[in-house]
């Protein structure tokens, strides 16, 4: 190489090194099923969370920051390939969504061995929040089964003698029932699993008709929730049978449901009509920008852009130590003004807050949803005593 | 377990039956007539769903609904039938589940990017929103509306396909297409028109379909399989055999859901029979589908053939 061309080419790879430390800035993955039957929860992250950074003016914590958005499909494998690549490729200094917690599960390893702070929108599997919690793993979501233990303590509470459950034949159906009878201690006429994804409801409606118990309590997430409300109420059951419920009457299904959901009563840590400052502007935000009312899926990635961006800036220059971010993270956790009211990560980095308790009624010709009280205040979960964590 | 229960199931049973007909009819017809496999037609049904919400939507009216999902369907129908299903007939089978696998996926995305992730929504009918009272029971209206509706095509099917000169066309271009060909009918004419009648079929399921269920994307899939399933047993390429057989499939699914759990739990620990009972109810129809593909692989109720 002759030197006159040497000179320019030192001096430009000098430029291109002043140039990226002037303009320093972070990377955020942001993964979640963006497409099949449940794109909506995956699009309410992404949109929720570009919401936040664009109310900060494309930056978190004063750094300007780039998203990337993957699909993960909804499968665990391809959930585990995308990670891998945000981490080796990308090099992003964090990651947002995580998706179900059977994609989460499969990522656990690249995450946990990168150090790379992420943090879950979708979900809390239970063995994140037990033996397995790791310090670089969060959720601002809610634990599994952190909604059906405070639908139990409020059907408890309101001395609702006999009860009788469904929920779809698979780990979270059980997860949630499991949850709900680790605090409702009255008596459970029957437990009805029906099969993922089924569509048609009348056997079973036709069964609990017979049983007639005071009041049902059910776990249909997405289209299955819309689907067993749609026929509750065309058999007639609905509104005169109390139902109660988690994730099924929400953001994601009330459009499809409407006068079918009146009458249903739901348990959740947020929901659009929680009226406290932060929430009006937030779903006033969202629902200018979009033109759809926020989901709580939505409502936890938010948060998780809140909780970023105060641990961006604690850390400051050093956003690529992993355990000073992770750290940061932790602390921020208290200090947000989280849309669902109190907020912190409990040891296990999984959300300490409040469960409260809707009820879906029609106000002219709108159905809204209308807070009825707290079921669970500063409420945690039953694992996080075997998490070494502190 | 009481009279009335039983009854209601049975009910419940016919009307799955019913509805999974209205599907099989059409598959059936393609199947067997032009031994063309289309895993699309579950697309079909999606696109009836969607099309009949989005004309209520903005006419609140469902009679528009019917007629928009009706209407979309054959003209996609037809559309797919002269653009891509033609080019494919004198294909391998496999190519044709290639083919319209892969039109599954476009049509799940298109409708995506058309009406958005969110389920739509369609309500039931003003006129059938109440319950029937049927010996003593109250049924849903609009249940029972979508039995008379199914049972109603059956007949005009049966009709079409024997009373009819289109109907004597079809059948004879099953047996000898060559022949019916030589004989100066246009069999690709005759093939559109089949295609179409088996995509309005299709449309009229997902608008019927369309109240009880969600309208989303995917909607069309799982009961594309249960439909194979009822041609298969039925017998492949006849109409009465898919209606016996979806009356067989929608009873023993719907029976099975309901009482297997309950019967499973004399027989063994309750915790046992809350995890078998399910999943057992669910393998029903397969198992059912296999006992006759093994004792008859012509189906129970196979087309007849000069």
């Amino acid at each position: 190489m002759q030197f006159s061309k040497f000179i320019p080419a030192l001096a430009a790879t000098a430029l291109m090194g002043i140039a990226s430390i002037a303009s320093a800035q972070v990377k955020v993955g942001l993964t979640g099923a963006m497409s099949g039957p449940v794109a909506l929860l995956g699009q309410d992250q992404y949109d929720a969370f570009m919401l936040a950074v664009e109310e900060r003016g494309g930056k978190l914590g004063g750094q300007a920051v780039t998203v990337i958005k993957e699909d993960d499909q909804l499968k665990p494998e391809l959930g585990n390939q995308i990670v891998r690549k945000l981490i080796d490729k990308d090099r992003v200094q964090a990651i947002v969504g995580l998706g179900f917690s059977n994609v989460v599960m499969a990522s656990v390893k690249p995450i946990v061995e990168s150090g790379t702070v992420a943090i879950a929108t979708n979900s809390g599997a239970s063995p994140l929040a037990g033996a397995n919690c790791a310090a670089n793993i969060f959720s601002t979501a809610w634990p599994n089964d952190g909604a059906p233990e405070a639908m139990g303590k409020y059907m408890q509470d309101k001395g609702i003698k006999n009860v009788y459950l469904m929920a779809p034949n698979y780990q979270a159906g059980k997860d949630m029932l499991a949850g709900f009878k680790r605090f409702y201690k009255g008596n459970v006429i029957d437990e009805v699993y029906t099969q993922v994804g089924q569509a048609d409801y009348s056997a079973e409606i036709a069964q609990l008709q017979a049983a007639s118990p005071e009041a049902v309590f059910a776990f249909y997430p997405g289209g299955m929730g819309v689907n067993f409300v749609k026929q509750l109420s065309q058999a007639g059951l609905l509104p005169k049978l109390p139902v109660y419920s988690v994730f099924m009457v929400d953001g994601t299904t009330m459009p499809a449901l409407r006068d079918a959901a009146v009458g249903s009563i739901t348990g959740m840590m947020w929901d659009a009509s929680l009226n406290t400052p932060e929430n009006n502007k937030f779903v006033k935000a969202f629902e200018a920008k979009y033109k759809r009312v926020p989901s709580e899926y939505a409502a936890a990635a938010y948060d998780a852009a809140q909780v970023l961006d105060v641990a961006f800036k604690k850390v400051g220059a050093k956003v690529d130590d992993k355990k000073a971010l992770a750290a940061a993270v932790k602390a921020a956790g208290a200090e947000i003004k989280s849309v669902r009211g109190p907020f912190r990560f409990n040891n296990n980095n999984m959300p300490v807050q409040n469960y409260y308790v809707f009820n879906v009624v029609k106000e002219g010709n709108q159905v809204v949803t209308k807070q009825l009280g707290v079921a669970l205040a500063n409420h945690g979960d039953s694992y996080s005593a075997k998490c070494p964590l502190k | 377990m009481s009279f009335s229960l039983i009854l209601s199931q049975l009910l419940n049973g016919l009307q799955f039956g019913v509805l999974l007909f209205l599907l099989a009819a059409g598959l059936t017809l393609v199947f067997g007539i032009m031994s063309f496999v289309n895993l699309a037609h579950g697309s079909l049904y999606m696109l009836g769903a969607y099309f009949a919400a989005t004309a209520y939507n903005h006419t609140e009216s469902f009679t528009v609904a019917v007629v928009a999902a009706l209407a979309g369907c054959i003209v996609v129908g037809m559309a797919l039938e002269r653009l891509a299903v033609s080019r494919l007939y004198g294909r391998d089978h496999l190519d044709h589940v290639l083919a319209t696998f892969g039109m599954m996926m476009f049509f799940n995305e298109a409708a995506r990017m058309l009406w958005g992730p969110q389920p739509y929504f369609l309500p039931v009918p003003d006129m059938l929103s109440g319950t029937v009272d049927l010996l003593g029971i109250s049924y849903p209206a609009y249940r029972f509306a979508i039995i008379v509706v199914g049972l109603l095509v059956a007949i005009g099917a049966h009709l079409l396909m024997h009373k009819t000169r289109l109907g004597m066309l079809i059948r004879a271009g099953s047996i000898n297409p060559q022949m019916v060909g030589a004989l100066g009918v246009n069999i690709k004419l005759l093939n559109a028109i089949l295609f179409g009648l088996g995509a309005a079929l299709a449309g009229l399921a997902g608008v019927m379909a369309g109240p009880i269920l969600s309208v989303q994307v995917g909607m069309g899939e799982p009961v594309l399989i249960t439909t194979l399933v009822v041609i298969v047993i039925g017998g492949i390429g006849s109409v009465s055999g898919a209606l016996y057989a979806a009356l067989i499939v929608g009873i023993v699914d719907t029976m099975g859901r309901a009482f297997l759990p309950m019967l499973l739990r004399d027989v063994m620990s309750r915790e046992a029979a809350t995890a078998a009972g399910p999943a057992l109810a669910s393998m029903l129809i397969y198992i059912l589908m296999a006992v006759v593909l093994a004792l008859r692989p012509q189906g129970l109720f196979p087309a007849r053939r000069a």
